[in-house]
């Protein structure tokens, strides 16, 4: 990718991560720290991979993206808003009652959301589900689905990776952001979920790991995908929870709290000095 | 009757599928490894190309089945009713029905009837599993020409539909020369003003057995099939209340959840009266030929026509 091309979606995951945190903040609560870590590939794949028209959300040959851990809502929100989907304003009545943005994503009142998640694990099923469609169909299009590290604890993960790659869905991408945190402490202290890639490896897949916040592993990765064919590719990205704001990156208490007046003076300035940084 | 068929309404489900598929590319059935027992193997036989057999894994059967559905396919996804709403209840609710997305889910081998393989596959509170989630419609068809019925019904419903489908073979009593399925509306088979029998599934044949032969011993049961767990026919429910002040409910799965207590919704709120409830007592069930456990749980025709008598009595 040309340098330009990287500055732009850094810009855009920037403002996405500023997105994430101003609709947590208004709502009072939410899902900061993995919005975060997950910003740039969600910025990657709207700005860069997927075939998508905001101004037909439900265009029958789009490529279709499933939030597997709905509860990063807040940052893929902010990036299909820049991406012109609905408005950016949406984003201060995050979680309130009424609001089109609930608290995870919901496929029926938030266009450009092509699935309802939020109970982990689901998501993937049903990115299975959009793939082997598009195989009865002979259509074209992608599918692609993010996963948290703690969500690959849930059993229904593996019975859709077995199902993918025995169906053979080279149409699906199956990314986890592995910023090593959950809830109660370390995926590692909690889960014991690793080795995640000879998983992924034993179940089929073609695994590329990346670091997350890098745009041309990330490029290099969604290139490799698309050429893989036969078996559906997982790709495994490092990343880090809460990046972007300093008092958030690698803290396990920002996985599910908003920051108070504060923090947010902080949280925004922070991303804003980014920002211009990124511009200037 | 001339059309009286014998068969577990399992087979009339898979024989709908395929007469439904013919006119329909967008059907597509899933199994999770039952299909010779949930019958969507006449299906499968017939357009293995639209058939995804799952593996044993009932929870994401129920999350790609949702995917398809947004993808704009019609998937029917099918196991024992057991695993189909308990193991993958989540799914349902959460995949399927918060979206609001058209998939069928079809539960086999439903009720006590199940037989020799016990408890674990008894399935005795799906219907009530169901029945709680927004935006899902119940089905729990009597007999052959009733299921082949309310599987075009479910088809053609833009929605989440679970329809029960049953193990043992049972005769039908419906005649297709007249006989209509409307969703959501239940069907008076008997008139009669001294009790309503209200009865779902298999066991309206038997409550149907019960309440002809007490009309020689002077008894005028009314009896209702409802068809249509949810939504739930408050008319018919209502008038009944009104002009019998006695209502026995007949059902094949726990007395808790299921039609009993979506009849007691209807009377509570709109015309109280007193409710017995037949089914099975809030227990487990056990192995055994089908038969004999309807008979030891209360569910044939000589239980049935008992209470009719004691209620009626009282």
């Amino acid at each position: 990718m040309e340098i330009s091309e990287i500055k732009q979606l850094q810009i855009n995951a920037t403002k996405a991560r500023i997105g994430a945190v101003i609709g947590t903040y208004h709502a009072k609560s939410g899902h900061p720290g993995g919005s975060l870590s997950a910003a740039d590939v969600f910025t990657y794949l709207y700005f860069k991979e997927m075939n998508v028209d905001p101004e037909n959300p439900d265009w029958a040959d789009r490529d279709r993206f499933v939030l597997s851990k709905g509860h990063c809502a807040p940052s893929l929100y902010a990036i299909l808003a820049l991406k012109g989907f609905f408005d950016w304003d949406e984003l201060k009545s995050l979680r309130h009652v009424g609001a089109m943005l609930q608290g995870h994503p919901d496929m029926k009142g938030t266009p450009g959301i092509d699935m309802s998640t939020g109970s982990l694990g689901q998501g993937i099923s049903t990115a299975c589900g959009m793939a082997i469609a598009a195989k009865l169909d002979n259509k074209s299009y992608r599918v692609y689905t993010v996963l948290g590290d703690g969500e690959c604890e849930e059993g229904q993960v593996w019975e859709a990776a077995m199902f993918a790659s025995h169906n053979n869905l080279d149409n699906l991408v199956v990314v986890v952001d592995q910023n090593g945190l959950q809830i109660d402490g370390t995926v590692a202290e909690v889960g014991g979920i690793e080795p995640l890639d000879k998983k992924f490896e034993s179940f089929g897949f073609n695994v590329i790991k990346v670091n997350g916040h890098d745009f041309n592993e990330l490029d290099e990765a969604f290139s490799k995908a698309k050429a893989t064919k036969g078996v559906p590719t997982a790709i495994l990205m490092k990343t880090v929870k809460g990046k972007g704001v300093s008092f958030m990156e690698n803290q396990v208490g920002w996985h599910g709290k908003a920051t108070n007046d504060e923090e947010y003076k902080i949280a925004i300035a922070e991303l804003e000095g980014q920002l211009k940084e990124l511009e200037g | 009757m001339a059309d009286k068929v014998t068969k577990a309404t399992r087979e009339s489900f898979g024989e709908a599928l395929c007469e439904l598929a013919q006119s329909d590319e967008d059907i597509i059935v899933l199994d999770a490894d039952l299909s010779a027992a949930t019958k969507t193997s006449i299906f499968s036989k017939k357009y293995p190309e639209r058939f995804i057999n799952c593996g044993i894994a009932e929870c994401n059967m129920v999350g790609v089945a949702a995917g398809l559905a947004a993808a704009g396919k019609k998937p029917v996804a099918a196991s024992f009713a057991m695993f189909a709403t308990g193991r993958a209840f989540e799914q349902i609710r959460n995949s399927v029905a918060y979206p609001n997305l058209n998939v069928k889910i079809a539960g086999s081998h439903a009720g006590i009837s199940t037989g020799e393989d016990g408890a674990t596959h008894q399935c005795l509170e799906d219907i009530g599993v169901m029945r709680t989630i927004p935006n899902m419609v119940v089905l729990n068809p009597a007999d052959h020409w009733e299921m082949m019925a309310a599987t075009k019904a479910a088809l053609e419903h833009n929605g989440p539909v679970y329809i029960r489908l049953g193990r043992l073979a049972i005769d039908s009593f419906n005649d297709p020369e007249t006989y209509n399925f409307e969703l959501g509306k239940g069907i008076t088979l008997h008139e009669g003003d001294d009790v309503t029998v209200i009865a779902t599934g298999l066991v309206v044949n038997e409550a149907k057995k019960a309440v002809e032969a007490l009309e020689s011993e002077g008894i005028n049961a009314r009896l209702i099939n409802i068809h249509t767990i949810k939504p739930i026919d408050k008319d018919i429910i209502i008038k009944a209340a009104k002009e019998t002040g006695k209502i026995i409910t007949v059902e094949e799965h726990n007395i808790i959840g299921g039609l009993a207590d979506a009849v007691c919704e209807v009377t509570s709120q709109y015309c109280p009266v007193p409710v017995t409830r037949i089914g099975v007592n809030d227990r487990f069930g056990y192995s055994g030929p089908a038969w004999e456990l309807l008979e030891i749980f209360g569910l044939t025709e000589t239980n049935i026509k008992k209470v009719i008598t004691q209620v009626v009595n009282s």
